[in-house]
């Protein structure tokens, strides 16, 4: 680890085409998180990113061994999961374990489709902690391909989406289609789910899908404002965090996951002492401000 | 005879074997209070659902807005129960209003941003709600969200307003304020009003006409007509007393218990 301030290290390795593709995928990557986190935050998708991340997985451990592309596998596996997910677990209440039922057989099944896989170990592993050094240029087309499908679907349906998200009843009160609005949500999910398997692997894409997001809702309650604090915030996980493991040659999801941790600590203290602040402002004026009265 | 706002003709609606109403026919007039009452279970939520687009009748016709209900009738507002909202929710008031006017479009709706913003505010001034639009939601209380609800729903400026139980669990001043801002519209552009509600006391003052359903049978008239010992203990079937007190009116007797209850129901959800 000494050698993470090794900064000529980290300028010569920055230099490297495998390097440079890296970064332009976490880049995409973190594009499509920080736009879709917000919504999955609102939708209380967490444990469903989680879930759809582990059939992904499942889907990529068999393209591995059936020799076909792991990208392809992994969105087949978060597709199928996005879409069980939305049509069995229509109600909130079942939504829960009808993920823990799903995510639990499906990595149960990844891991018998591994155990078959002849190959090397090294990329088994890769699927569950992420190998972005290893993307090729074909995948990273796959990648940029996808992501603008999402951004351009999530684009069409935002508004109404948001609507549906934030204010339900009222929703499909004014005709919004709320139901296959989330089928559909899952599946833009699902894709981006799929397309962070290869650069942080099934078990950390919850730290650029969800933390961005949950950090960027502690400081605005404005959407779109929240939108792109969670997009920057997810930029600089997945960059900073490339860019650091360089030098150490540790993995990259560690700092990925750990620069997330961090905003998602400092942005819930920035809230508490703002909370903090408007308290004693509240208190000095000697009558509650509208947002602190009585509920 | 001039055309009603909400026209519903020879209307019937059941679940399978149970009939919730049937042979109703409805002509609410622009600017006309119409206040629907009745036990749970009585079908109350179940007609707005109708009027909304979200269920079909059983029989007969219905129009709002001189259109069939449902998706793309933008003339129709509606106002909910107020129910707490998640306190961390991504959301402030400003952004709730402007959900009530472009919220069922497709697109981003970055075009048009500040015809927008103008428009949210002054239906932001119209409820009184300046001071706390900016704040989320989710930390304000019940009578400060349903003032914003107003907002939402008139901000499309509807030709008919839906109200489900809107001032159901808000204390008497906000039940007195949000009342008052719905009739004020109904004064000023002579919006239709249809107040669903299991409590007319707080509306009985803008009460035009009242539409009483109890297992099947419904009668229509003003509060003065239906809210009569005669009229309910025949409607309930069973002794009802009436008893107009102070400019209240309380209805006692075998039934009472299940007009007061709690209410259980959102238009969200289906009856069933």
């Amino acid at each position: 680890m000494d050698k993470l301030f090794d900064f000529e290290l980290t300028a010569n390795l920055l230099g490297f085409g495998f390097v440079q593709t890296a970064l332009l995928a976490a880049a995409v990557l973190g594009l499509v998180a920080g736009a879709l986190g917000p919504l999955i935050v609102t939708r209380r998708m967490s444990f469903a990113v989680h879930g759809t991340a582990e059939l992904a997985f499942t889907g990529a451990a068999a393209a591995l061994l059936l020799g076909i592309g792991v990208s392809y596998g992994a969105l087949a596996g978060a597709l199928v999961a996005a879409l069980l997910l939305g049509l069995l677990g229509g109600r909130e209440s079942e939504r829960d374990s009808v993920i823990g039922v799903i995510l639990s057989f499906g990595l149960g099944l990844g891991v018998l489709l591994l155990w078959f896989y002849p190959g090397r170990a090294s990329n088994k592993f890769g699927i569950l902690v992420g190998q972005i050094v290893a993307i090729e240029p074909q995948n990273l087309t796959v990648l940029v391909v996808a992501a603008v499908v999402v951004l351009a679907v999530l684009a069409l349906v935002y508004r109404p989406l948001l609507f549906a998200s934030v204010d339900p009843a009222v929703a499909m009160a004014r005709g919004v289609p709320a139901r296959s609005l989330g089928v559909l949500f899952a599946v833009l999910v699902g894709v981006a789910t799929a397309l962070g398997v290869q650069i942080v692997g099934a078990l950390l894409v919850v730290a650029l899908m969800v933390t961005p997001a949950a950090a960027a809702a502690r400081l605005t309650a404005n959407p779109l404002r929240a939108t792109v604090l969670a997009v920057i915030f997810a930029e600089v996980a997945a960059l900073g965090g490339i860019i650091l493991s360089l030098a150490p040659g540790a993995p990259v999801s560690f700092f990925v996951t750990a620069i997330s941790f961090t905003i998602y600590l400092v942005c819930r203290v920035i809230a508490y002492v703002r909370g903090r602040q408007s308290r004693v402002v509240t208190e000095s004026v000697a009558e509650p401000s509208p947002a602190e009265s009585v509920r | 005879m001039s055309r009603g706002v909400v026209e519903i003709r020879d209307a019937a609606l059941g679940f399978g074997a149970r009939t919730l109403w049937s042979g109703l026919d409805l002509d609410v007039r622009p600017g006309e209070f119409l206040a629907v009452l009745g036990p749970n279970g009585s079908g109350k939520t179940s007609l707005l659902r109708v009027l909304l687009g979200l269920q079909p009748l059983s029989t007969g016709t219905v129009s709002v807005a001189g259109k069939p209900p449902g998706r793309g009738n933008n003339k129709v507002g509606y106002v909910p129960q107020q129910r707490a909202l998640d306190e961390q929710l991504t959301l402030r008031g400003v952004d709730l209003v402007g959900l009530g006017l472009d919220g069922d479009r497709w697109g981003v709706g970055l075009f048009g941003m500040r015809r927008r913003r103008r428009r949210i505010a002054e239906a932001v001034a119209a409820v009184g709600a300046e001071s706390y639009a900016a704040s989320p939601v989710g930390k304000l209380s019940g009578g400060e969200q349903q003032r914003l609800r107003v907002a939402q729903a008139l901000i499309g400026e509807p030709d008919v307003l839906l109200c489900d139980e809107p001032l159901a669990s808000l204390d008497l001043t906000h039940q007195q304020v949000v009342s008052e801002l719905i009739d004020k519209r109904r004064q000023e552009v002579d919006t239709a009003v249809l107040f669903v509600t299991h409590e007319i006391n707080p509306v009985l003052s803008y009460v035009d006409r009242v539409l009483y359903l109890v297992n099947g049978h419904f009668r229509i008239g003003t509060p003065d007509e239906v809210m009569n010992s005669a009229t309910l203990s025949e409607l309930y079937g069973t002794r009802v007393e009436v008893i107009k007190v102070g400019g209240q009116i309380h209805v006692a007797g075998a039934q009472s218990a299940l007009c007061e209850d709690e209410i259980h129901h959102h238009v969200g959800e289906r009856v069933s």
